[in-house]
């Protein structure tokens, strides 16, 4: 299973982004979350979001192990044995793996928990079974 | 503090000192947050005859307590000053992001005091806050100078912007946000022009505490739920606030030709479905909001992007202008947003323009050569221009119809059309006696999301004047200005008809306190009694005459259109505030009580 978004539909209005945080950190902080909103106006006019593939590409170049999968299959950092070296960082095709140290001491991503999808009202994100990827 | 930021933060900008102090408990106790704490710091520390345009005036924005939350629609932002356009209390309320990320740099409200000797802008970034200078942006428009900050310092940033129509101090200038959101009514716009505040831009990294997550979550989620649920969810996104267009000409409300009549005939080229089928790109939301009612715009013929138009601008920049061209009031719309002047205003400035030239009153001597009738597009994009920088004819019309109605005299201050020298926003009511009475009793002039209820007209009989109406009209104006004051949105409540009730825990979950409604009316109902009292303060012989609205209601039906022939009899004018003073325990003559005074617990503050 992983987060799928359809950028056409979002609103930028970041409900997402707190609900994220909410369930990461426990807190009300959309800068602690793990999806990307990037809005593009005056012009175009349109939202790009970012969301985590489950692609697991942050696990195999993680030293401590850190990034672990979950009952859902869904990578999540462990927060006990992130040492923020960042290796993980730019290996992200979609750039959602965050390290901010002055906000978290630890690195963040996206557990599939689905809050995001929960409080989205214009249906822009959802969860499914990851597409197979094309050879 | 649980559900606040913890601080206010004060610039005098004549001195350049920045300080901040703790948000008081009992303020926070009495007024709870966002427009209650605009009516207590004007009323509280404004002093008593001071300038509008001077340096004791402030300008206090704030957040509430659902700021920066997972509380559908908690983007909402209060702007409160002593009105440059009426003389007393102004306050509008922003959406966007604006709101969200003060609190998320701790910050409750932002005083803006004195006057700065040159154009700055304050920046701040968490505990850091800066008056920097702005000389260079100085004249600029609200667009191009959003995005240099967004390009400048990133999109974590969030912007507030005025343009040439608050530096050029145009009482009715407003607030830029967002590329398209505006705290847009009685000057607020001026205010920072006045200060010389060209932009606020804000960032902010806190956690925003609250006293009990997991009950917060879970009352959250399900307001979230309840609007996802929703029956009109899909309609009211797809349209968002033009949804009402039609229907407001079916039933003789959309103010057309200076109000002249309730119905345009030209109205389908200026509907939501019109609209939503020629020009709309993107729904655009505010700070956590399910129910996008921003509609992003293109517009080929003017190769334009704009937010909007919402349906006040489309009623005042279309119909009220004899427009029929969705995509000319798109253009006219991004006009005033880039110059930074209200739409609502300007549409009921230039409209009553067009009423004097087609009367004879104004000439072409005066309109400098326009050929100003109803109907004309492109005079109507020169006199916004003209207005923004008080030009010509745009001089006049720069003061709001109230103050160029008394200049020019000759019968025209009859089809000024305001109250309290607001012009009235978009709802005509030459029968819809709830609306009429909620516009002339509306605490900042003749505005309509205080007390909304021209629909209740249509539903108990329109020229109905029984006293179940004005206590629908006081409910409404002690219970929706509460979700300004907590810093949520009321359109999930109005539009897709969620329960209040599932605001209370979530309240109580936040900021540890349980309130239910009925203490968060009572609240309403003491700043909407604070305020009245800061008008008479501030207005020697305030009274019951401030409350009159425009005689075109109640002398002039129209000719046309849906309420062809219908008009409010002036007697029933005076028997709706008879009934309004009376419900509210206020004197004969409009003023609340000391029983009403006391009862509210506001006799120290008003003393």
């Amino acid at each position: 299973m992983r987060l799928y978004v359809d950028s056409a539909k979002c609103s930028g209005c970041n409900a997402c982004r707190v609900a994220c945080s909410l369930n990461l950190f426990g807190e009300n902080n959309p800068k602690k979350a793990a999806i990307v909103i990037e809005p593009h106006f005056p012009a175009p006019g349109v939202y790009e979001v970012k969301v985590c593939t489950q692609c697991g590409d942050c696990a195999a170049v993680c030293p401590t192990e850190a990034i672990k999968q979950n009952e859902k299959g869904a990578y999540y950092v462990d927060f006990a044995e992130c040492n923020l070296c960042e290796a993980c960082v730019p290996e992200c095709p979609e750039g959602v793996m965050f390290v901010r140290a002055e906000l978290a001491n630890a690195a963040w991503k996206c557990d599939l928990c689905g809050d995001c999808v929960a409080v989205c009202g214009t249906s822009a994100l959802w969860i499914a079974e990851k597409e197979p990827v094309a050879a | 503090m649980n559900g606040y930021g913890g601080q206010i933060l004060r610039v005098d900008l004549t001195t350049g000192k920045i300080t901040k102090e703790p948000t008081p408990t009992d303020v926070v106790r009495d007024f709870i947050g966002g427009r209650g704490f605009g009516a207590y710091f004007l009323f509280k520390e404004v002093p008593q005859g001071a300038d509008p345009l001077g340096s004791a005036n402030k300008l206090i924005i704030s957040s509430g307590p659902f700021s920066g939350l997972m509380i559908p629609g908690a983007g909402k932002c209060d702007f409160t000053t002593k009105s440059p356009l009426t003389g007393g209390y102004a306050s509008a309320s922003m959406g966007g992001h604006f709101t969200a990320e003060m609190k998320y740099a701790g910050l409750d409200s932002i005083l803006l005091e004195g006057i700065s000797p040159k154009p700055v802008y304050l920046f701040i970034d968490d505990d850091k806050v800066e008056l920097r200078d702005a000389a260079d942006l100085w004249g600029k428009g609200t667009i191009v100078v959003e995005k240099h900050f967004k390009e400048k310092l990133g999109e974590e940033f969030q912007v507030a912007v005025i343009g040439p129509g608050g530096e050029n101090r145009v009482p009715y200038a407003c607030i830029n946000h967002d590329y398209g959101r505006q705290a847009g009514r009685g000057g607020v716009g001026t205010m920072m022009g006045v200060k010389k505040v060209k932009a606020i831009v804000i960032h902010g990294t806190k956690s925003i505490p609250v006293a009990d997550l997991a009950a917060y979550r879970k009352a959250g989620m399900a307001i979230y739920k309840a609007c996802k649920d929703a029956e009109g969810l899909k309609e009211w996104t797809r349209y968002g606030t033009t949804v009402v267009t039609s229907w407001c000409d079916e039933v003789g409300a959309l103010p057309t030709r200076n109000f002249s009549a309730g119905s345009f005939e030209g109205g389908k080229g200026i509907y939501g479905q019109t609209m939503r089928e020629k020009i709309v790109i993107t729904d655009k939301g505010c700070f956590g909001c399910p129910s996008p009612c921003g509609k992003y715009s293109r517009s080929k013929k003017y190769n334009i992007n704009v937010e909007g138009p919402e349906y006040e601008t489309i009623g005042l920049m279309g119909a009220n202008l004899g427009i029929d061209d969705i995509e000319a009031v798109a253009q006219a719309n991004l006009l005033c947003d880039d110059l930074g002047i209200d739409t609502i205003s300007t549409g009921n400035a230039i409209g009553w323009a067009m009423e004097c030239y087609e009367k004879g009153i104004l000439t072409k001597k005066d309109t400098d050569g326009l050929e100003l009738k109803f109907g004309n597009i492109e005079a109507t994009f020169e006199l916004i221009e003209k207005i923004a920088r008080r030009e010509g004819l745009g001089a006049l019309l720069a003061k709001g119809v109230k103050r160029a109605s008394q200049k020019v005299g000759k019968g025209s201050e009859k089809f000024a059309i305001h109250v309290k020298g607001m012009e009235q926003s978009a709802y005509a009511t030459h029968n819809a006696t709830a609306m009429l009475l909620a516009y002339m009793t509306c605490d900042v002039g003749a505005h309509h999301n205080r007390s909304w209820a021209i629909t209740y007209d249509l539903q108990v009989g329109r020229d109905k004047v029984v006293p179940e109406k004005v206590a629908r009209v006081i409910w409404l104006q002690n219970f929706r200005p509460m979700f300004d004051v907590l810093g949520g949105c009321r359109l999930q409540w109005v539009e897709l008809g969620i329960d209040r009730n599932l605001y209370e825990p979530a309240l109580e979950a936040i900021t540890g306190v349980h309130r239910t409604w009925e203490d968060l009316e009572k609240v309403g109902e003491r700043i909407w009694n604070l305020t009245r009292m800061y008008w008479a303060r501030e207005n020697d012989g305030f009274g019951r005459q401030w409350d009159m609205p425009s005689p075109r209601f109640y002398e002039e039906p129209p000719m046309t259109g849906a309420t062809k022939g219908q008009i409010t009899r002036f007697e029933d004018v005076n028997t709706l505030l008879d009934m309004y003073y009376e419900q509210r325990g206020w004197t004969s003559d409009g003023m609340p009580a000391p029983a009403t005074l006391a009862q509210l617990g506001l006799t120290e503050l008003v003393a």
